[in-house]
């Protein structure tokens, strides 16, 4: 006889989980009981959300599925954004949260609330558990729908009885998953193929549009080798920013709103768009009608829903981007003549390059390329969200897949601490750095609390403005600098920093900047740094939101 | 713009309806009728919707519904021979005398039922397709329709083809 809770951990080690983020409470009690002696790492967060999104960061760090644990109610509640975070970017996450007993589930209980319900549209599936046979097999699922197809978060809610009875058996170990209806698509359709290939070969202007898809499937190498092959230029969304060299000559970083000037250039231009592992996204399209107006449109996503919801596409193929590029490598025949194209989009990069005004002023791009330079790739980088995320993805040169987590879909602010922390777990080998405004760094400071309590090596950089940079750059362009609501008086990030036993620099001088990193990477633990940045600094180029994508402020006109 | 029928093959879990419904309305969707019930595979279930949109809309949110982990088939039948019936029960006011007659005779044409007979009031059961019951509805209208209620349309398609998936 063992309880749901034993049941429930040994479900867990069997998915080959390591670390669990959570927090404690009534509901929980049963499971925590078990981990107390349990081979399974738990972090105690000090906030659910941080839970959520450390569990994040876990996943997008490894590839791996991240788990949570909450208690019902308030606790079940806190995770929410961090799990709505992690469905908007397709992350694999299992949320566990405790409930309450299943005799008294819907009478509004202490502490009852109806997670599978609020969690429906932010999940790819939830389950509440009322019967304890149920649990090996609901977390073998759980698992299964989370990390495969297109990922996703997957919630498990825990009745106290379901956790605490005895019950005879392992609840059912699994074993294989059979879901009639969940069958992902994952070889694409030959003739689809062979479509594709078609266009490619006769294109002369085409340009790849890789995303977020491309870094879930693990497919940077078929993107790299497909690029190189076709010899065809390259632009990632946010997220797919790292699947691709950032140096590398065919890549023309990232595009749509903050893109650079050669992404938006060569989009507008081309007569073939592959996306890869896209969706399309407002903030990458701008306008939609003046998005690759000329372009055929060739999509390969796993997820067919994606395909034609924002945009229509010629030639759609579902399938696993990896699966889908490696069929069309080993199939492509002719190659396009796009050398007139690509000195035409180097042109572009040459004219346009990313640049700031690199005076005697500590700004915050300084401090991003500095900490590129030192890293050279070999560090995982998180962000906020905000101006400090997009100077992030348009200034630090990422190399490698993976290292870079980032909330793009929701924006989420207070992501990049937690997420940092998770990622940490999973990549104990690399250093991670949280890119923070000092808005979003305060959204889930608290969290000091946990890297000081485990001396989890996690590096903050707050490029402190005392502003909520991005919202005060839009007042500034669209709404005639009323700053409304957005200075933040200063704060001493540093002593709070101390306050919890966690080492902090204070750098106000650009010659500052260097010797604080190479403190901060040297520091064994955690670190905080306090970069307090020219207050007004904007990010551009910036196409408004509403316009076309190569109608850019802060790029001069071609 | 125009309605189109889904016919949908669920799974028949606790929250298989409010997913379904709630994917829906989250995407911007009316419905317009929706039944649901038990079909002729065990633990399974069939939901009938009627939504209003355009191909492009009803395409996409076919798709969403699709991905719901439950749903295992769904197809737009409204293009396709099929045959679509509702039922309504409708309370009708029928004084003694003529109108109670008229009534009746109402009723004879529409093949409708009278499944209760009260003093000031008859129910009509009827079967049909939606325009069918619209009808009677108007019909009836004058009399003074007290009470009505309707199933939501259900469908299937005709011959052997049918809302199925490999298991
Ligand atoms: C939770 C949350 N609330 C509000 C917003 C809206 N928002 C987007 S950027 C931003 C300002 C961020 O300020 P800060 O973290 O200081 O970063 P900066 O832009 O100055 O780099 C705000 C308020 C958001 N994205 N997330």
């Amino acid at each position: 006889m063992k309880t749901g809770a034993k049941i429930l951990i040994e479900a867990l080690q069997r998915e080959g989980v390591d670390t669990i983020f959570g927090y404690p409470g009534g509901s929980v009690l049963p499971i925590y009981d078990e981990l107390y002696d349990s081979s399974i790492r738990h972090i105690l967060v000090r906030h659910e959300q941080a839970a959520a999104h450390a569990a994040d960061g876990y996943a997008r760090a490894s590839g791996r599925v991240g788990v949570c644990l909450a208690t019902s109610g308030p606790g079940a509640c806190n995770l929410v954004t961090g799990i709505a975070t992690a469905y908007m970017d397709s992350v694999p996450v299992v949320a566990l949260t405790g409930q309450v007993p299943t005799g008294m589930l819907g009478n509004d209980a202490f502490q009852e609330s109806d997670i599978t319900g609020i969690t429906m549209p932010v999940t790819k599936h939830n389950y509440l558990v009322k019967n304890g046979a149920d649990i090996g097999q609901v977390v073998r699922e759980a698992f299964y729908i989370a990390g495969t197809g297109r990922p996703g978060p997957v919630l498990i809610d825990l009745p106290k009885d379901v956790t605490t009875n005895q019950m005879a058996g392992d609840g059912g170990d699994g074993g294989e998953v059979l879901l009639r209806g969940y069958q992902p698509t994952y070889r694409g359709h030959v003739r689809q193929i062979e479509k594709a290939l078609a266009l490619v070969g006769e294109a002369e202007r085409p340009v790849i549009y890789a995303g977020g898809g491309v870094v879930h499937s693990n497919a940077s190498a078929e993107l790299l080798a497909f690029a190189e092959r076709a010899a065809v230029p390259v632009t990632t969304t946010l997220m797919g920013l790292g699947s691709l060299p950032c140096d590398h000559p065919l890549n023309l970083g990232m595009l749509g709103m903050h893109g650079t000037a050669a992404a938006n250039y060569a989009i507008t231009e081309s007569d073939l768009l592959l996306a890869v592992g896209v969706r399309f996204d407002d903030r990458v399209t701008g306008k939609l009608e003046a998005f690759a107006p000329n372009a055929t449109i060739v999509h390969i996503d796993i997820d067919p829903a994606e395909i034609g919801k924002n945009k229509a596409v010629d030639v759609p193929i579902v399938g696993d981007v990896k699966t889908v590029l490696a069929t069309m490598l080993e199939r492509m025949q002719k190659h396009p003549q796009t050398e007139g194209w690509r000195n035409r989009v180097s042109g572009w990069k040459q004219r346009h390059p990313v640049t700031f005004p690199d005076d005697d002023h500590l700004r915050p791009q300084y401090v991003i390329r500095q900490l590129s330079d030192i890293l050279k790739g070999e560090g995982i980088i998180v962000s906020e969200v905000g101006q400090n995320q997009m100077w992030t993805a348009l200034h630090y040169c990422f190399r490698k897949p993976r290292t870079w987590l980032t909330s793009g879909g929701l924006g989420t602010m207070g992501y990049g601490f937690p997420a940092a922390i998770g990622a940490h777990f999973a990549r104990p080998d690399m250093p991670v750095i949280d890119i923070a405004g000092d808005g979003s760094f305060q959204m889930n400071i608290q969290e000091l609390g946990t890297v000081a309590q485990y001396d989890i090596p996690v590096k903050v950089f707050v490029l402190n403005n005392m502003f909520l940079g991005m919202v005060r750059q839009w007042q500034e362009l669209f709404y005639d600098r009323r700053y409304s609501y957005t200075e933040l008086p200063p704060v001493d990030f540093v002593g709070i920093a101390k306050a919890y036993g966690v080492d902090g620099i204070r750098v106000e001088e650009k010659d500052g900047v260097r010797p604080a990193i190479e403190a901060a990477l040297a520091a064994d633990g955690p670190f905080v740094l306090d970069f307090r940045i020219e207050r007004e600094e904007n990010v551009f180029p910036m196409a408004p939101a509403g316009a076309a994508i190569n109608e850019m402020i802060g790029v001069h006109q071609e | 713009m125009k309605s189109h029928t889904l016919s949908l093959l669920v799974e028949n879990q606790a929250g298989v309806l409010s997913r379904v419904a709630g994917m829906f309305s989250r995407r911007g969707f009316n419905i317009e009728s929706l039944a649901v019930g038990t079909c002729e595979e065990p633990n399974m279930s069939r939901i009938t919707i009627v939504v209003y949109g355009d191909d492009l809309q009803v395409e996409q949110v076919m798709k969403q519904a699709n991905k719901l982990i439950e749903v295992v088939k769904v197809s737009d039948i409204t293009q396709r021979e099929s045959v679509a019936r509702e039922l309504a029960l409708i309370k009708v006011v029928a004084e003694t005398g003529t109108s109670r007659a008229e009534i009746m005779q109402i009723a004879d044409i529409f093949r409708a039922q009278i499944v209760d007979v009260g003093t000031r009031t008859l129910v009509l059961q009827v079967v049909g397709d939606t325009k069918k019951i619209d009808a009677l509805e108007t019909l009836l209208r004058q009399y003074g329709i007290t009470e009505l209620v309707r199933t939501g349309k259900i469908a299937m398609l005709r011959g052997s083809k049918t809302v199925k998936s490999a298991k």
